[in-house]
């Protein structure tokens, strides 16, 4: 129908000048809409960055004690750079043993108070150490972890390799809907139901703790880990595992040994992935860790991340208080944590999977 | 040996199906719990009234329409920009240029970027920035209106968290529109456009869909953005403006079980609105599922 009108409408024959000379509105205007459209979803996802970051900055220029000093023209960068320095020197303190305090090196006030070790953000002598927090939120992420990976790894294993075609049908849509489920649902089944099952099993003290909440948080980390796994597994190729099985080496040997390693780049990916989803994940801390903000190595004690922090106080906060700006601080500390973790997993694991596949 | 072969055999298969089997057992276990604590509690009226004496009793008729109302603005807003965002990228954009690469490479990142950053983003920038600046241009700028968290803040901040799903999960289906049928229409005189319109938009329409589906579920359980952008304690009153404030089903669960001062009262209660917010994320994912699986064994024939 359509090219029947076209024709109609142009009924010389047409040759690659003429068709170049004609110049079509619709064309035209879709090209440049889809270009605007899409130019703007992302300028908007840029200015995340922007915006987590203008919000986080003033923590560093606008000290409690002091009295405001007017600093008009340098305050951008004045921030920028503390901020930078700020975030160095809180990886450097989290490298050694956890609670060594900043040097001061920058001298301000702040950054001190950042570093220490008690996080009391409303009183008359406010403390904003980060390090319970950092502390409490690496705490439930290596617990999820280690409960996750291993079951999500061997689970993406048998469905890669033993389990019968039928099962694998049943089993792959069961696991990508329990990356379905709100996290709030798993928070709440902890918290009303599974809480109270340990604590009677096991006999604790704190119903709440980060036991609890890295078992809860493993729940949703499974899912990740299982399909990103599972994709890196069936991603070997079918001749390696041939070639093994033709050397007359078993399914098992044959999984174990060549499938596995062929895939380690992938499978290290998953786990680097699900480690950024477990530490920037937020319901399930917020409802099943008890959000005291410690700092002990125990992994039945209640505890505090930072995640659950922002989530806990931010709606309560003063706009435009320090209180405010340090809880955006942690969100960016969240933000360039977890983003550096995917892109790290994005670029160079996949790179290495890409050229390990044709290499071998 | 060949015996001792066969049992380290037998024990690798077993211990990598009792690891599936526990994953599962958990899902099961977890959704056998929640049904059996919600479902004497459900009821016609549960879904249709909203809490009285101080949420203690009634039903969370007003979760249920804030819930789908952040949710349908959220598609209108998010799901067209991702999808076009989507055929920009495939269609439009030179495939190796720099610009295409770190697009995509922005969009996987941001997909693992936590949903609570979203939330600050959304409180820093629509309810600060904009909103203020638009209670300066519209009113006297002292009343408060949009400065504040309210239903279209939250909608946009869940929007922008799910544009990644989107844009990833129609630029795939996009992707496996095959190159032939392309050519073909190009090879016909059909322009650019014509062939994205005609040809693979409606060869890529279900894989569109599950993304759209993907990404509703997704913001129909997610809580942490909206903590601080839009959601409401208790509000019996049904939003009526953009500018309103909105109860949550998932906001209503975190704020029952964690701040009620009675929690054995409110124990059913609780059960059967995380029951409702089960089976509403369950229905969707599941014709998320269907629908992809269907994609798939129609391109292997």
């Amino acid at each position: 129908m359509a090219s029947q009108r076209r024709e109609a409408e142009h009924p010389s024959p047409m040759t690659p000048a003429n068709m170049k000379r004609r110049f079509r509105w619709d064309e035209f205007l879709a090209e440049k809409l889809i270009t605007a459209v899409a130019f703007v979803s992302l300028a908007t996802i840029a200015l995340i960055f922007v915006f987590v970051f203008r919000e986080a900055a003033p923590v560093f220029f606008s000290r409690p004690e002091a009295a405001q000093v007017d600093q008009a023209a340098e305050e951008e960068t004045y921030g920028e750079e503390a901020l930078g320095e700020g975030a160095r020197a809180l990886s450097e303190g989290r490298n050694v043993d956890g609670v060594e305090y900043g040097d001061a090196s920058s001298g301000s006030a702040m950054l001190e108070n950042l570093l220490s070790v008690t996080w009391q953000p409303v009183g008359s002598l406010p403390k904003f150490g980060l390090i319970p927090l950092i502390l409490g939120s690496l705490k439930v992420t290596i617990v999820a972890l280690l409960i996750a990976a291993p079951l999500a790894i061997l689970a993406a294993i048998f469905t890669s390799a033993f389990a019968p075609p039928r099962a694998r049908e049943f089993i792959k849509p069961i696991i990508e809907l329990l990356a379905g489920f709100p996290s709030v649902v798993i928070g709440f089944f902890a918290l009303m139901s599974l809480a109270t099952i340990m604590q009677q099993t096991f006999g604790y003290q704190y119903r709440l703790n980060v036991l609890l909440g890295g078992m809860a948080m493993a729940l949703t980390v499974i899912p990740i880990i299982y399909t990103i796994a599972e994709d890196a597994l069936n991603a070997v190729p079918k001749f390696m595992k041939e070639a093994s099985l033709a050397l007359g080496a078993t399914n098992w040997q044959t999984a174990l040994f060549v499938t596995l390693p062929a895939a380690t780049p992938g499978v290290f990916a998953a786990i680097l992935l699900g480690f950024g989803r477990a530490f920037g994940e937020t319901m399930i801390v917020l409802m099943a860790t008890g959000n005291a903000a410690l700092v002990s190595w125990s992994i039945l004690e209640p505890v505090r991340t930072m995640s659950a922090t922002i989530g806990a106080e931010m709606a309560e906060v003063v706009f435009g208080d320090i209180h405010y700006h340090v809880l955006f601080l942690i969100g960016a500390i969240l933000f360039v944590f977890t983003f550096t973790l995917n892109a790290v997993a994005e670029l160079y694991v996949r790179q290495r999977l890409i050229r390990r596949f044709r290499g071998v | 040996m060949n015996l001792q072969r066969r049992l380290i055999g037998l024990g690798v298969i077993g211990t990598s199906a009792a690891a599936t089997l526990a994953i599962v057992a958990a899902m099961v276990l977890i959704s056998l719990t929640i049904v059996m604590g919600g479902k004497d509690t459900l009821s016609w009226e549960f879904l249709t009234t909203a809490p009285r004496e101080g949420m203690t009793a009634g039903g969370i008729f007003p979760a249920i329409v804030g819930t789908v109302l952040l949710v349908l603005l959220m598609s209108v807003a998010g799901v067209p920009a991702g999808a076009i965002t989507a055929v920009y990228l495939s269609e439009y954009a030179h495939q190796r240029s720099v610009i295409a690469r770190t697009i995509r490479f922005a969009v996987n990142t941001l997909a693992g970027v936590p949903s609570i950053v979203f939330g600050l983003f959304g409180l820093g920038f629509f309810v600060q920035f904009i909103g203020t600046g638009m209670d300066r241009m519209f009113s006297d700028g002292v009343r408060l209106r949009w400065a504040q968290p309210n239903i279209l803040w939250a909608s946009l901040t869940m929007a922008l968290l799910t544009l990644p799903v989107v844009i990833v999960s129609v630029e795939e289906a996009i992707k496996n529109v095959p190159q032939e049928l392309r050519a073909a229409s190009l090879a016909l005189g059909a322009t650019r456009w014509q062939t994205v319109w005609k040809v693979v938009i409606p060869n890529s329409l279900n894989g569109i869909l599950t993304g759209g589906i993907l990404a509703v579920s997704r913001g129909a359980g997610e809580v942490a953005p909206i903590l601080f952008t839009g959601a409401a304690y208790f509000l019996p009153e049904l939003p009526d403006a953009l500018s309103s404030q909105f109860m949550h089903l998932g906001y209503h669960i975190y704020i029952m079980s964690t701040q009620s001062t009675n929690v054995e009262a409110t124990r059913g209660i609780q059960y059967a609105t995380t029951l409702v917010l089960l089976m509403l994320t369950f229905v969707l994912n599941f014709s998320a599922i269907l629908l992809r699986s269907r994609v798939r064994s129609r391109q292997l024939q």
